[in-house]
């Protein structure tokens, strides 16, 4: 809904709160629900309200557990049967400066500001620690902002008495626990609030008032960068990015000016801001961003634009360049299927508002921010946190690479009469076997972002997995895929729950990057072996309909699994007797754990 | 500003902050009147108002405010 997307009229949608929420709960979507405690220091009703909108916007539904006025600590330590019974998906702790008990007092010796600092974070520590023990999930928690007031001026920051300088290390010691330990998240209130202004930001009144840590007016923004973390934690980040060229990645229209006319470089203020900007777009590729073009031109005019000696992009930067002149919405669309995702996993980037119309028309669910002044480009595409980064898997850095050689695949198969023989010609290699630490964040990952191949549509949290991990009642596989083109890193998850001698399959999940490479059925035969030996006889598998996982409707039924149970909504029970199983695969070679120590 | 256009512009925010098309107010209205006006809708209904005429209560006007009347003064007062 435009009215949340950045840059929002937080005046706006404070006071249309209310008809906001009608409207988004009218739409129809299918949204994944999810269960938030929100644990707070001061007042959270607001910031609730906010946060719900902004993540039914994102297609998520949450349902709130809220503690009472400034019980987080109680809440977090003592849990009431309530709470137990709520069992979170995630936990937010709202605390702020206000919160902070053991400022230093300006008698204090060194060592003495020190145990304060050592006692507040502990109170901090011991609250994560069971948080994690009890609910088994990611817990999102502040830093802090800087007080409002520096009793020594300037001094505050640098001396140890300084309540800046204390709230500057308490931070400190709250990134080294979250360097360290998975399933932990800042929300960086110290830099929302200083790009709010932290002057109107704690306005004391609000605090005096009503109870709120900052001012009401910011807390839209507030709820919006919370709603960053919670989406991208349920996988519901976007994944590409689609430009357009001309007064988008460079000033000028690159057909009429030419490659010389282009403004692109360190000639003007305006050129260095169109080089500043592909810089960013570059830097995004590095956390796993796909990079697209959208635009209207001569391909070889595109082409020629983008080797600018002067510019900072590159056309290999780029896995799908579509420079022509059909409509945009139509490239859009072609792109997502190219690319295997949806089109509502792309952001379009376009100076162009009438562009930008068409395609928020016609493409839904594509992400479309404003563009409107190249000055204001990186702010409005980084804000937006259409990318934000929660887990950062080594797939992540290379998934650029990854969406590459899938193009040049395609490119290849056209030439081989054969399917078979186009697949041989892969040379594809797997592994395929138990879980193992090195992959946890990644297999999570997949978990909470396959939509398509995803029997059961069953997410689980960074501790979920971890508790599966170490459960001897399920059989696990993870599938990594290398073929010549490159490593496609790990594929595809599968994860049976053991009841007598019957294997339950909880998840069957595949990436849709390799598709049609009977990675399935390898994945298939690992199973039934592994079943085989924990004295399995029949293999039951479930499917659940969603609106995007039609694909896999008759996944069970073409391994040869047998139709048991059908209901009114089209859910699914499949039953294999694995006596007599006959491998499957014939054009991978899998390997298994041991293959990787090298 | 005058009174007719200060209520005016008042029901229009009462309206969407409390999303009740019914809602109009005059001199005597309290939060007794509007089913949602609480102590946290009022945090909202604060904030709406004083965007809307542009102008900012302090601590004391908020606290001292006991119906719309009153409100309506001080923005006739300070509005611009």
């Amino acid at each position: 809904m435009k009215e949340l997307e950045y840059p929002f009229e937080s005046d706006y949608i404070i006071k249309k709160k209310k008809s906001l929420k009608r409207t988004l709960l009218a739409d129809g979507r299918d949204r994944l629900k999810k269960k938030i405690a929100v644990f707070g220091g001061s007042t959270t009703h607001d910031i609730i309200v906010y946060l719900e909108l902004f993540l039914l916007d994102q297609g998520i539904k949450p349902e709130f557990y809220e503690s009472e006025y400034a019980q987080y600590w109680q809440d977090a330590m003592f849990p009431s049967e309530e709470l137990l019974n709520f069992s979170p998906d995630l936990v937010y702790i709202h605390t702020t400066s206000r919160n902070i008990v053991n400022y230093p007092a300006t008698a204090e010796s060194r060592e003495q500001v020190e145990e304060k600092l050592q006692r507040e974070y502990a109170k901090f520590e011991q609250m994560w620690k069971k948080i994690t023990e009890t609910y088994h999930c990611p817990i999102i928690q502040n830093n802090f902002e800087m007080p409002f007031y520096r009793l020594m001026g300037n001094k505050d920051c640098s001396d140890y008495r300084g309540r800046s300088n204390f709230v500057s290390r308490l931070n400190g010691l709250f990134y080294d626990y979250a360097e360290k330990n998975e399933g932990f998240y800042i929300n960086d209130i110290n830099f929302i609030s200083a790009s709010y202004g932290l002057r109107q930001w704690s306005d004391p009144s609000y605090w005096n008032m009503y109870k709120y840590a900052m001012c009401t007016e910011a807390i839209p923004e507030f709820s919006f960068n919370l709603s960053n973390i919670i989406k991208s934690l349920f996988g519901k980040n976007k994944k590409a990015l689609a430009l357009d060229l001309d007064n988008t990645l460079w000033g000028g229209v690159v057909g009429d000016d030419g490659v010389d006319g282009i403004q692109i470089g360190q000639e003007t203020g305006v050129s260095q801001s169109y080089y500043e900007f592909q810089s960013y777009v570059k830097s995004l590729k590095d956390i796993g961003v796909i990079l697209t073009v959208c635009s209207k031109n001569d391909h070889e005019n595109a082409i020629a634009g983008l080797n600018h000696p002067e510019g900072a992009l590159r056309p290999d930067d780029f896995i799908i360049i579509k420079a022509n002149w059909e409509n945009k919405d139509r490239n859009i669309i072609e792109t997502a299927k190219e690319l295997n995702i949806f089109p509502d996993a792309i952001v379009f980037a376009d100076d162009n508002p009438a562009e930008r119309e068409i395609v928020r028309a016609q493409v839904q669910g594509v992400a479309v921010p404003q563009m409107d002044g190249v000055e204001n480009y990186i702010v409005n595409l980084d804000r937006g946190g259409y990318f934000e980064v929660t887990n950062f898997s080594a797939d992540d850095l290379k998934r650029n690479e990854m969406y590459k050689a899938n193009v040049e695949r395609s490119a290849q198969q056209a030439s081989f009469a054969d399917y078979v023989e186009y697949l041989l010609s892969l040379d594809m290699n797997a592994v395929i076997d138990d879980f193992i630490p090195v992959y946890l964040q990644r297999i999570t990952q997949l978990t909470n972002k396959s939509n398509q191949f995803n029997v059961t549509t069953k997410r689980y949290t960074a501790t979920k997995i971890e508790e599966v991990y170490k459960s001897d009642e399920y059989i696990r596989l993870y599938g990594k895929l290398t073929d010549k083109f490159g490593d496609n890193g790990v594929v595809s998850v599968v994860i049976g729950k053991i009841d007598g001698d019957i294997l339950n399959i909880d998840l069957w999940i595949m990436s849709c990057r390799v598709l049609k490479r009977d990675m399935e059925l390898a994945m298939l035969d690992r199973l039934v072996e592994r079943a085989a030996e924990r004295g399995i006889k029949t293999i039951k598998g479930y499917y659940y309909p969603t609106a995007k996982n039609k694909m896999v409707r008759e996944l069970f039924g073409g391994f040869g699994f047998k139709k048991t149970e059908e209901d009114a909504e089209g859910n699914t029970v499949w039953e294999l007797d694995i006596a007599g199983y006959e491998k499957k695969n014939n054009v991978i070679t899998v390997e298994d754990n041991s293959s990787l120590k090298n | 500003m005058d009174s007719k256009t200060i209520y005016a512009r008042l029901n229009k925010v009462f309206r969407d902050v409390f999303d009740d098309d019914d809602i109009t107010v005059n001199a005597k209205t309290t939060a007794n009147d509007i089913e949602d006006w609480d102590s946290l809708e009022h945090i909202t209904l604060m904030a709406a108002v004083q965007k809307e005429f542009k102008v900012k209560f302090s601590m004391g006007e908020i606290a001292s405010m006991k119906n719309v009347g009153e409100m309506a003064d001080i923005i006739a007062k300070r509005a611009k």
